[in-house]
């Protein structure tokens, strides 16, 4: 083999074993599944499917049409919109709409993603929400304040109430070792309820109302936004948050800590750490920038109210968006996204193809359990397995050393 | 910590562990709940009435009625009494045996119920209670066995919950398809198999972290079942509205038992295969080839590996296993009640029966009583409902959570997993 051919041979396989290519392959494989299931219900499709063998044709060209109408729908709502829009502001509005969805999603996946990084696996987004909603929709309607000031306590409020959902599964686990799995999904369970219950108190209802929805908060507590977007405050609070974590986990002794907790508790506790104390810290942090997450439920336009819905699908959502983001913060906010995005083109393209958003999950779980299974995709697309020529050095070395040992 | 200087005398050990407190700790608060919530709010002189049925046509059902007050008061002095012998064997260092706790909770549940009729015109249906809490608990079960069979062979099962919405989808499609609900029985266990290859491909042929696949696996399926619903299945109500609900099956002579008759043998054909996986399940588990073969691949996948075992096949197999038995429990939420499939029906109870297996400390058995207390506790509040009951309704909702949470706190403490659960065996 020549040397400039091996070059060439190097840089291949540094393409395909990017982390990128795997990634872009799984978002091609998720959208080829996706495109089979918006095909298969539509009705068009299911007509021209009856008469396949006779005119073939008919059959492509509807399910190319449902296809790439869906897709174009979905691009449009998450992206920029090249057709119907005029002015700029018009065209980049659906990429803001995605950021500004993707920011409850960036809050609440840091926090899990800290909690991964401790070996925790925490369920309890979804509460620890819920509470930093009540406590920040409490502070935020009922109190006056100047400007600045009220939505600093409204942001203090939304991180005390969740670090308080987190601090009960946390002190559980060290004091008594009960599994954090249980008690963060009983904790939800216990929020949606006790929320339930609030909205039904005259502190919390709004006046005249028989709904469980409580009253909007002061706009002295709300986010300012920039240029008149969707884009508020809270977008780049979550970057700022995403940078703290950051520098919590690797620039700083409690990080290392945690991180060594996560990666052996007993070789940490022989160290000399408190693995239980991490264990608090740990599920107060990730409680509190999960509380933050709802501050964009409630702070951002002045139509948003607490109502039972708070969290929507946030806490669960965000256990995917730090999977995808593989527990890192840079990773988060990109997984966070690209999820914020897929949700703002899911609902134009419902609305434009009547394709249920549904199919939206489709595609997220599928990319998140390719990019996990890198050997899967491989295989998929017949790359070679960039290890391959080490394992055969290391089975051909075996072999010798083998037969000297017989010899 | 301390300075104490024992002198080693011969027989007993120089040092001791730490006595834990933390069951005779739980055990008092909660006796002095009832103590100061139930016994001195009950008005003196309300009666609390209790229906039985009896199972016997002639006989129909017999109506008690209690002295409220009297009757809260001794079930809380026997709650008082455990506390204190738990108190006692703990200071002795003795064990406290698995009745204390259970007798325990038996007349603390007991207190509350009388509470919470007395003085009311309705009494509490007791029969209907327990029946009606058997039956919320058969997905629980199904769910936290197929639990069990997954975590021993050393695979984290977080897709429950898919699984069980998978079966119950194919259940309700296959039924309304083919009018005939029993082919819907069997279709649901073939859906959550799917799911559970799927988990099985990418733990362990891929060497995915469980958690994430199947937490992920739980979205794919809400999301394909959610879409298949909104399209197909909408548009095509006429066929897939519709679900035949499979009869409920007396067993002749048994359901004729005073009480536990009606409660455990007039119920459908889902919840005999119930008994059946569960008895099945708890003596194979422990007791055969096959269940010494898949916990070895759980606990020490290298020394099974040694022996001969093929791990991976193993753990392949009995993921798909355990699959189709939650699958089969899905079949509860559509053709075991005759209902059409709806949007994520499921509604969190795969999650719980995780977290039944985890309290039943990863054996059947023990599963088995942590979904039935879940079962029971979800039916209370609907039994409690009719009655009318003062406490704000969201607090009754919230109570099963309330005392998963103590029982994982206090009662079972550090229970352990199979110590290789989780694992990718790359051998």
């Amino acid at each position: 083999m020549s040397e400039d051919k091996r070059d060439w041979r190097r840089v291949f396989f540094k393409i395909i074993n990017g982390s990128w290519l795997t990634s872009l392959l799984a978002v091609v494989i998720a959208l080829l599944l996706g495109a089979i299931l918006i095909a298969a219900a539509k009705p068009e499709v299911q007509t021209a499917a009856t008469y396949l063998f006779a005119r073939p044709s008919d059959f492509f060209v509807a399910v190319w049409n449902a296809v790439s109408s869906a897709y174009s729908a979905l691009f449009q709502g998450a992206v920029f919109n090249f057709q119907t829009s005029k002015t700029t502001g018009e065209i980049f509005a659906p990429l803001l709409t995605s950021i500004k969805m993707s920011t409850p999603l960036i809050f609440a996946g840091l926090g899990l993603s800290i909690g991964f990084r401790a070996g925790l696996f925490n369920i309890g987004a979804q509460g620890q929400i819920m509470l930093g909603g009540m406590v920040c929709a409490y502070l935020g309607f009922t109190f006056q304040m100047p400007y600045v000031i009220h939505l600093a306590v409204c942001l203090l409020g939304a991180f005390i109430g969740g670090a308080a959902w987190g601090f009960i599964p946390g002190v559980l686990k060290a004091k008594t070792g009960a599994n954090e799995v249980i008690v963060t999904i009983m904790l939800n369970s216990v929020a949606i309820y006790f929320l339930g219950w609030l909205l039904t108190l005259d502190a919390f209802q709004k006046p005249g109302q028989n709904n469980p929805i409580s009253p909007a908060v002061a706009a002295t507590a709300r986010f300012p936004h920039f240029f008149d977007t969707a884009v508020d405050l809270g977008f780049v609070l979550a970057l700022l948050a995403a940078f703290g974590v950051w520098w919590l986990m690797e620039r700083s002794t409690l990080g290392f800590r945690i991180r060594t907790v996560g990666q052996n508790p007993t070789a940490a506790r022989t160290a000399g750490m408190n693995v239980e104390t991490s264990y608090i810290w740990v599920l107060v942090i990730a409680g509190g920038l999960a509380g933050l997450a709802a501050t964009s439920q409630l702070l951002s336009t002045p139509d948003q109210q607490l109502t039972a819905s708070v969290a929507g699908t946030f806490g669960f959502d965000a256990i995917t968006v730090a999977l995808l983001g593989r527990s890192k913060p840079l990773g988060t906010v990109l997984a966070g996204l690209l999820f914020g995005g897929l949700q703002a083109g899911g609902y134009l393209m419902q609305a434009r193809t009547s394709t249920p958003i549904d199919v939206i999950l489709v595609l997220q779980s599928v990319i998140v359990l390719m990019i996990a299974a890198p050997p899967l995709i491989r295989a998929i697309f017949r790359l070679p397995d960039p290890d391959r020529r080490r394992k055969k050095q290391a089975k051909a070395k075996l072999k010798v050393s083998l037969q000297e040992v017989s010899a | 910590m301390s300075a104490t200087t024992l002198k080693p005398v011969i027989g007993e050990p120089a040092v001791f562990a730490p006595i834990s407190w933390k069951t005779p700790i739980v055990l008092g608060v909660l006796g002095l709940v009832s103590l100061l919530g139930f016994s001195l709010f009950a008005a003196p002189g309300a009666i609390s009435q209790v229906a039985i049925a009896t199972g016997n046509d002639w006989l129909g059902t017999i109506r008690v009625g209690f002295d409220s007050r009297s009757s809260i008061i001794v079930l809380t002095a026997a709650q008082l009494l455990l506390a204190g012998w738990a108190w006692r064997q703990t200071a002795a260092r003795r064990p406290i045996r698995i009745w204390l706790p259970i007798s325990f909770g038996v007349c603390f549940v007991g207190a509350f119920l009388l509470w919470s009729v007395a003085g009311s015109q309705q009494a509490l249906q007791f029969t209907g209670l327990l029946s009606g809490a058997l039956f919320l608990s058969v997905p629980l079960v199904f769910g936290s066995l197929a639990g069990c069979v997954c975590e021993h062979v050393g695979v984290i099962n977080v897709a429950i919950e898919g699984q069980l919405l998978a079966g119950a989808f194919l259940a309700a499609v296959v039924g309304a398809a083919s009018g005939n609900s029993w082919l819907g029985l069997l279709a649901a266990p073939v859906a959550g198999a799917l799911v559970g290859a799927l988990l099985a491909l990418f733990a362990v042929r891929y060497w995915v972290d469980h958690i994430i696949v199947g937490v992920v696996l739980n979205v794919f399926v809400t999301g394909v079942t959610s879409y298949l619903f909104s399209t197909v299945l909408s548009h095509n109500r006429a066929v897939f509205g519709v679900v035949e609900a499979l009869p409920a099956i007396p067993i002749p002579l048994l359901s004729q038992i005073p009480v536990l008759g009606p409660v455990l043998f007039a119920q459908n054909v889902l919840v005999y295969i119930m008994y059946a996986a569960v008895v099945v399940l708890q003596i194979m588990l422990y007791r055969s080839k096959w269940g010494l073969r898949m916990r070895a691949c759980g606990e020490h996948p290298k020394a099974a590996d040694t022996v001969g075992i093929k791990v991976n096949r193993t753990r392949i197999l009995n993921t798909i296993l355990g699959g189709a038995i939650a699958g089969l429990g899905g079949a509860y939420f559509t053709v075991a009640a005759g209902l059409a499939f709806g949007k994520e029906m499921s509604a969190g109870r795969g999650f719980i029966a995780l977290a039944a297996m985890i309290l039943g400390g990863w054996r059947p058995a023990g599963a088995i009583a942590a979904a039935l207390l879940f079962g029971f506790a979800d039916n209370l509040q609907n039994a409690l409902g009719v009655i009318g009951v003062s406490i704000p309704s969201q607090f009754m909702l919230m109570a099963p959570y309330l005392v998963t949470i103590f029982a994982v706190a206090g009662l079972v403490g550090k229970v352990r997993p199979p110590a290789a659960e989780g694992t990718a065996y790359k051998g």
